[in-house]
């Protein structure tokens, strides 16, 4: 027997087990999240998938799906809870957009064009988070930080490492590193970890091989995120791929100007 | 590497699940959990450093960095406050030179606040170095500032400082219960599991912890919930400012809540049960372990209970301030080690709780009364109470009244009772749950307490008339954004935003934007929170703000739009250049030469 929920008026498949997030993606169904990654654990604490069932609120990426569930997804009133909650994200930490290594590849700045977000709306809280520029290959730019735990369950659960960790509780809560000097140079973390690569915001900042391909010519400056739900959360590894090329691309363009 | 830490660490097995109360006595001897004992202590429970780190940040009562070598804490709730505590706190800053929040420069002595401590009836109260102090007066401040002065160690100060009363002002079928300890086990036994389910079941007993679930379900649930163990834990962590009868009960009858417990491992299959108590209430711990010890002396906890083979034991375990624990998953977090925040459900505790095991998580009081139902019969309740709300219920009364304490009513009780048993006069409002967010009002005294009228988890806050209802509105959104757990969105930064919006209206800079924001806020939080602390944060506020809006109203800047500059003002450049300074060279007439 095939089981089905509807989405927007859609009839999506799923097999039991299954998420809603997970079978809307599989389906090539966008519901707007950034804590959630396919392979990874589910989280739901970005609050961003939150879609109404019968009257009532849940994450997709933690309800399993059901049949004949009737999933309101990309209705007004969602996407106005969507745009507050990635509103109270924006003031919450110092997000520059326009100076960000990260615009046009960012998940956070995609989503919030994709739900039509035009101001932060809130007094931004503009925190005093450090820097950390300790390890030879990646710097921590704290400061985009939206605890969605993607590296921590990334460096757990794939690296095998457990190199980051929340702390702190309410608005003192923050992303910390597992070393004595609390510096990821001091960690056991790699650029090549996948915690490295998970990122919805510009955490994890490349020190080599940056602005290989400009902005303007990124991941969501070509195509808006929802058209692209499968490579955004599914098939990660083609946005890897295609991030990877990128970098390529980039090292042999330093190669060849310093060859000049 | 300290000695006196492996001591601690060795004391504890080694065990993850007993990190909290590690992290207590360590800090109990250096005031601090400093980064080389997290370091020591992560590899002796084979944690990553990380983790512990995590645990260490979550709690309020837990200190990453070095505070005074006298710590106190001042209770910060409304009730307190209303009792002076900002003035207390304010008097012993001015005796240290420190500002609130801050350590000393010869590092004797911080001075903070806290969340609720549970001593509404006493206060205003603080914590010293964890010690529940009541009943604080400026002459008590002054006393104390000396001994600290003296550096007299907290244990040789007046034993009667820290004196904590019961103050039982009605005592009904619970709190008069008369039972000798063990009683309850007895007829547990005769019963058998099944026949205390089926009285249970008779007495229609629900959880008192304020969701209200059927008590017989649960443990039948977890019962027939497939695991290699199961638990069952006494949730003694209520954090709801105003409440303080779990306080009472453990001090008045607890051995009627381990019976209770015992009872609850009887029916699930449970060998081990664990009262997660507080920190606010270190103070009973001493006596419950020493109690635990007397039972097992008398064969009613260990091996070989009342001589029929039944195993069973408790343990106590030490929160360490965060209101977010009294929520079941996250208290289990807690009891494992971990900072408390809430799991993602389903699972539910009762089917992969501690450890991932089935486990039963009830209230304090659910479990006395289990207890007096499985001794008395299913119908020993059925004469108290309302068709829905059987039985009776405890309130903890504290604010503008005579007799501040602990009632025991059977439920239908009408508001206006408790308030004239209590001596109240000339009432504004009484507040009976901040997180359901209750605020009843004086045309509304005739309601009766019950699941189907005025809900209540048991507290009881009074306000007379000459209280500022908006004083008291921004006091519970402080408590929420001081004690979100800061794992979802809606609620990490949402609070927030509504404590910025509060602050902005007290400071004078208000605008009725700024309360149709509040009121937005909480519309987003009920739908986008992950837990029911976030979707019930703003409960109180909304409901404050819908009977009393003219106390914030009266705070605004203006009752229209209001700019952050002066329109007019930015002309007076032009105006100087061309030498204009008539009517028509300003914006408006109102404005012109004021």
């Amino acid at each position: 027997m095939e089981h089905f929920f509807v989405l927007d008026g859609e009839k999506i498949p799923f097999t039991p087990g299954q998420t809603i997030m997970d079978a809307a993606t599989t389906a090539g169904k966008y519901i707007p999240h950034l804590c959630y990654k396919k392979g990874l654990s589910a989280h739901g604490s970005c609050r961003m998938c939150v879609v109404k069932i019968n009257n009532r609120h849940f994450a997709s990426c933690t309800t399993k799906a059901a049949d004949g569930l009737i999933v309101r997804n990309r209705t007004h009133e969602m996407t106005e809870g969507r745009r507050t909650s990635l509103q109270l994200l924006f003031v919450e930490g110092n997000h520059f957009c326009p100076s960000c290594e990260r615009s046009g590849d960012c998940t956070l700045q995609a989503t919030a064009y994709e739900m039509g977000m035009l101001t932060p709306h809130y007094d931004h809280f503009f925190p005093d988070r450090r820097v950390d520029a300790s390890h030879p290959d990646i710097v921590l730019e704290l400061n985009r930080c939206i605890q969605c735990e993607l590296c921590v369950r990334a460096s757990r659960e794939i690296d095998g490492k457990n190199v980051f960790a929340l702390a702190g509780r309410g608005m003192a809560s923050r992303l910390i590193v597992n070393s004595e000097s609390g510096l990821l140079g001091d960690s056991d973390f790699e650029a090549t970890d996948y915690a490295a690569r998970v990122c919805p915001v510009g955490v994890f900042l490349k020190r080599t091989g940056n602005y290989g391909a400009p902005i303007g010519d990124r991941t969501f400056d070509e195509r808006p995120i929802s058209s692209q739900a499968a490579t955004a959360s599914g098939a990660d590894h083609a946005s890897d791929v295609a991030e990877d090329e990128r970098r390529a691309l980039g090292e042999v363009a330093t190669e060849l100007e310093a060859a000049r | 590497m300290y000695p006196v830490v492996e001591d601690i660490l060795t004391r504890n097995g080694h065990d993850p699940t007993r990190l909290m109360m590690i992290l207590r006595e360590v800090q109990a001897v250096f005031g601090w959990v400093s980064p080389d004992t997290i370091t020591q202590i992560a590899a002796a429970v084979n944690r990553p450093r990380a983790a512990v780190q995590s645990t260490v940040e979550f709690y309020t009562f837990f200190n990453a960095e070095p505070v005074g070598h006298y710590r106190v804490l001042f209770s910060d709730n409304i009730t307190d406050r209303m009792l002076g505590s900002l003035a207390l706190r304010d008097r012993l800053c001015a005796a240290f030179a420190v500002r609130p929040g801050e350590v000393s420069a010869d590092g004797l002595v911080s001075v903070d606040r806290t969340s609720c401590t549970g001593l509404c009836d006493q206060g205003p109260a603080a914590l010293v170095n964890t010690r529940a102090m009541p009943n604080l007066s400026p002459e008590r401040i002054d006393a104390m500032a000396a001994l600290i002065r003296d550096r007299r160690p907290v244990a040789e100060w007046p034993a009667d400082w820290f004196d904590v009363h019961e103050n039982i002002r009605r005592r009904d079928k619970l709190l008069g219960h008369g039972l000798t300890p063990g009683a309850p086990i007895k007829a547990a036994l005769d019963r058998g599991p099944e026949g205390v389910l089926a009285e249970l079941s008779r007495a229609a007993l629900r959880g008192r912890g304020g969701a209200g679930f059927g008590t017989e379900t649960k443990w039948r649930i977890c019962r027939d919930a497939p695991g290699y163990a199961h638990y069952v834990v006494a949730n003694a962590d209520e954090g709801e400012p105003g409440t303080f009868k779990d306080r009472v009960l453990l001090a008045s009858c607890p051995d009627l809540v381990f019976d209770g417990l015992v009872i609850a491992g009887l029916v699930t299959g449970a060998r081990k049960g664990m009262v997660y108590l507080r920190g606010e209430y270190a103070f009973l711990y001493p006596r419950l372990t020493e109690l635990l010890a007397q039972r097992r002396r008398a064969g009613l906890l260990g091996n070989n209970i009342m001589g029929v083979g039944f195993t069973f034991d408790i343990e106590v375990h030490l929160g360490a301030g965060a209101y977010i624990c009294g929520e079941e998953s996250a208290l289990i977090e807690s009891l494992e080690g971990k900072p408390g925040k809430p799991r993602i459900r389903p699972p539910y505790p009762v089917t992969q709780g501690f450890l991932g095991q089935p486990t039963a998580v009830n209230n304090v009081e659910t479990l006395a009364l289990a207890a007096l139902i499985t001794t008395h019969g299913g119908d020993w309740l059925k004469d108290r109470g309302t068709p829905t709300s059987v039985g009776t219920t405890m309130l903890s009364v504290s604010g503008d009244v005579e007799r501040p304490g602990i009632y025991e009513y059977p439920y239908g009780v009408r508001i206006h009772e408790v308030l004239d048993a209590a001596g109240a006069t000339d009432t504004q409002a009484v507040q009976i749950a901040v997180g359901a967010g209750k605020c009843l009002v004086d045309t509304e005294f005739e309601r009766r307490i019950a699941m189907e009228d005025a809900s209540t988890t048991g507290s009881f806050m009074v306000f007379d008339r000459t209280r500022d209802l908006f004083e008291v509105a921004a006091n519970f959104v402080e408590f929420f954004a001081h004690e979100s757990c800061g794992f979802c969105t809606a609620c990490r930064v949402g609070t927030t935003v509504n404590k910025r919006l509060m602050d902005k209206i007290a400071a004078g800079q208000g605008s009725p934007q700024d309360i149709e924001e509040m009121q937005r806020m909480h519309r987003h939080m009920q739908g986008a929170s992950h837990c029911g602390l976030g979707s019930t944060a703003t409960m109180a506020l909304r409901d404050i703000l819908n009977k009393f809006r003219p106390a914030f109203e009266r705070r605004l800047l203006s009752t229209d739009f209001e700019p952050a500059f002066d329109l007019d003002a930015e002309l007076s450049e032009a105006r100087d250049l061309t030498g204009r300074d008539d009517a028509l060279a300003h914006l408006a007439p109102a404005h012109a030469r004021r």
